[in-house]
């Protein structure tokens, strides 16, 4: 080789000089790019504490959170946002009451049970349906499920929130479904060999081997899936009626927090006035809330990644 | 084991057959109820896309295409609404995909281990899970607002680029992931700066896996409501924006950035919203339009990782 060395071409300085002044350059640009979500965060944070905080000058932060009436559209203006809050987490339970039993079912069987050329064709399927556009399941819930939930209860509104919970629920499924299906496939083999030769059954091994072991990664499942079903907007926008009402019942048509947003937003509420004010107060309570379920659901799926 | 007589072990042999026997049946009834709720599930949502095929097929026609909204439904149409949803995709694609990317890249490739890293990385993962009516407040009171923009393409496109932006960057970098070290090696010792490797021989390689995080993200985004409905995208538009390609130089306007706009997913909001049966019906027109185009978008990005995956990337 060392008497070649006068035949090799070398990079002139100017070259390298170029290739390292835009080596630099690029670094530089990526990270700007990389940083781009801190700043959404930050932008996100910023708007929603400079508008509460304005908000909170007028209306008593005690109030805001344990106030029983909500009506800032109403000539006499009350800011309670429990009415809010009990609508939605009512729309929640009742989607989670289909999609946690459902999603769990269905994960342990394509995990466990379901020959892998059904799983090949099942995967692909529920990333479809996680594509299915929010303002759809919206139409359905308000123009299918509730009349045919009226025939079997006859004195149901044509707005309430158990409609709208159930189709969040089928909407949610696939989601749950997909992170606890991932969390049992994350379950080693062996164990799943070592139960077998101790006699279990396929339903045993999964039930007393592989649940447990995958016990963070489907807790992750639900929680993650709890969020979206609190954040989620069109559909209860659409099928829940704009009426805040303290409730609990399912039968009941009330606002919650994602709709009360859009009514509001797509009303003339005037920049400035406390009723716009409103909508960053809902906006930061409904951003706490599934911040914190986020941040839950991340801890778990990364503990569940830790252990195998 | 010692050895037993005759008769016992013929009578333990008749009590592992029969726990055996009830092991399996457990096994038969759960595999029929996991089957029996995945079917319930799939039919469900089945009999919910034929419902709105049944209602909307026979009034998408050429005229439903070409016709703007109107106070008759049978004169009423999306164009407005497919071109505003077109154009701002446009936008959306051209933020989210250099930003993601950059992104990813830079995650992947270039960040230290350090706590600046690690905040970009927990945040990325969070942004992902904030609901998008809170992009749609900070499109409302940032952009709108604090900068003074307006009910302009241009800031629908933008808070859907950043709402998308999560599932470009982990698309970004799970194919970065892929790619095995050695081409990282390989490219150094041929001399290739950290760029030159970068350009040269990961963004080609990942390029197919990039494209379909794209392609889940515009899909997620074509039809996303709520960020664009709060910063008042008119539900009543009956102009199209200023054509974005022009007869004089420099033959490209921008003119369509700033103009008032309606999307696909807010004209079947707003049909949804009115009490005739007429707009019902055109509501599921709209809905069945929006629901092939986004299943297309999934069903094409499946398919560019199901080939990815029989053609593992040989080059």
């Amino acid at each position: 080789m060392a008497e070649n060395q006068a035949d090799r071409v070398q990079p002139s300085a100017a070259f390298l000089r170029r290739r390292r002044r835009v080596g630099t350059i690029m670094h530089g640009v990526l990270l700007a790019a990389g940083s781009v979500s801190v700043f959404v965060t930050a932008g996100i944070v910023y708007i929603l504490a400079k508008e509460s905080l304005t908000f909170f000058q007028e209306v008593s932060i005690v109030e805001f959170l344990t106030g029983t009436r909500w009506t800032p559209l109403f000539a006499s203006k009350n800011f309670g946002i429990l009415p809010l809050l009990s609508a939605t987490l009512t729309v929640t339970f009742v989607a989670l009451a289909v999609a946690i039993p459902g999603g769990t079912l269905v994960a342990i069987y394509l995990s466990e049970f379901a020959p892998p050329r059904l799983r090949e064709v099942i995967k692909p399927v529920l990333e479809l349906l996680e594509g299915i556009p929010t303002v759809v399941y919206g139409y359905f819930a308000l123009l299918f499920v509730t009349p045919l939930l009226q025939l079997v209860l006859p004195g149901l509104f044509g707005f309430n929130l158990l409609s709208p919970g159930l189709v969040m629920g089928i909407m949610i499924l696939p989601y749950v479904t997909s992170v606890s299906e991932d969390a049992m496939r994350a379950v080693p083999q062996r164990l799943r060999e070592g139960a077998y030769a101790l006699g279990y059954n396929r339903f045993q091994t999964a039930v007393r081997v592989v649940m447990p072991g995958a016990l963070s990664g489907i807790t992750a499942a639900y929680v993650l899936g709890m969020s979206r079903a609190i954040g989620e907007t069109m559909v209860v926008a659409i099928a829940a009626g704009q009426m805040a009402k303290l409730t609990f019942n399912p039968m009941d048509a009330a606002a919650t927090i994602p709709a009360y947003i859009v009514q509001v937003a797509i009303g003339d509420v005037a920049h400035g006035t406390i009723e716009y004010q409103t909508i960053f107060a809902a906006g930061a309570l409904l951003f706490v809330i599934t911040l914190t379920f986020n941040v839950i659901g991340f801890v778990l799926r990364r503990r569940y990644r830790e252990i195998y | 084991m010692v050895a037993t007589p005759h008769t016992p072990d013929r009578e333990r042999d008749q009590g592992f057959t029969r726990l055996i026997r009830r092991a399996k049946r457990q096994d038969m009834i759960f595999l029929a109820c996991g089957f029996a709720v995945l079917a319930m599930a799939s039919l469900t949502l089945l009999s919910l896309i034929v419902g709105l095929a049944v209602q909307g097929a026979s009034w998408v026609d050429w005229q439903f295409f070409t016709s703007f909204p109107s106070r008759k439904p049978e004169e009423a149409g999306i164009v407005s609404a497919w071109v505003g949803s077109t154009l701002v995709m446009v936008v959306t694609a051209f933020l989210a995909l250099p930003l993601g990317v950059g992104a990813g890249l830079y995650l992947e490739e270039y960040a230290p281990q350090n706590w600046v890293t690690d905040i970009i990385e927990i945040n990325t993962t969070n942004l992902a899970g904030v609901p998008s009516i809170i992009y749609g407040l900070l499109a409302l009171g940032l952009f709108l607002f604090t900068f003074g923009m307006g009910q302009w393409i241009l800031v629908a496109g933008l808070v859907l680029a950043l709402l998308i932006l999560p599932v470009v960057i982990v698309a970004t970098r799970e194919s970065l992931r892929a790619i095995p070290d050695s081409v990282r090696e390989g490219a150094h010792a041929l001399g290739a700066d950290k760029w030159q490797v970068v350009r040269l021989y990961l963004l080609p390689a990942a390029r197919p896996g990039i494209l379909t995080g794209l392609i889940v993200g515009m899909s997620r985004a074509i039809g996303e409501t709520a960020p664009v409905i709060t910063i008042g995208a008119l539900t009543f538009i009956a102009f199209l924006p200023a054509a974005p390609i022009d007869g004089t130089f420099p033959y490209l306007n921008f003119e369509w950035l700033t103009s008032a706009f309606t999307v696909m997913p807010i004209q079947m909001f707003n049909w949804i919203s009115r009490p005739q049966s007429g707009f019902h019906e055109l509501a599921a027109a709209a809905g069945l339009v929006l629901l092939v185009m986004t299943l297309l978008m999934n069903g094409l990005a499946i398919y560019i990782r199901y080939r990815l995956r029989k053609a593992p990337s040989a080059e």
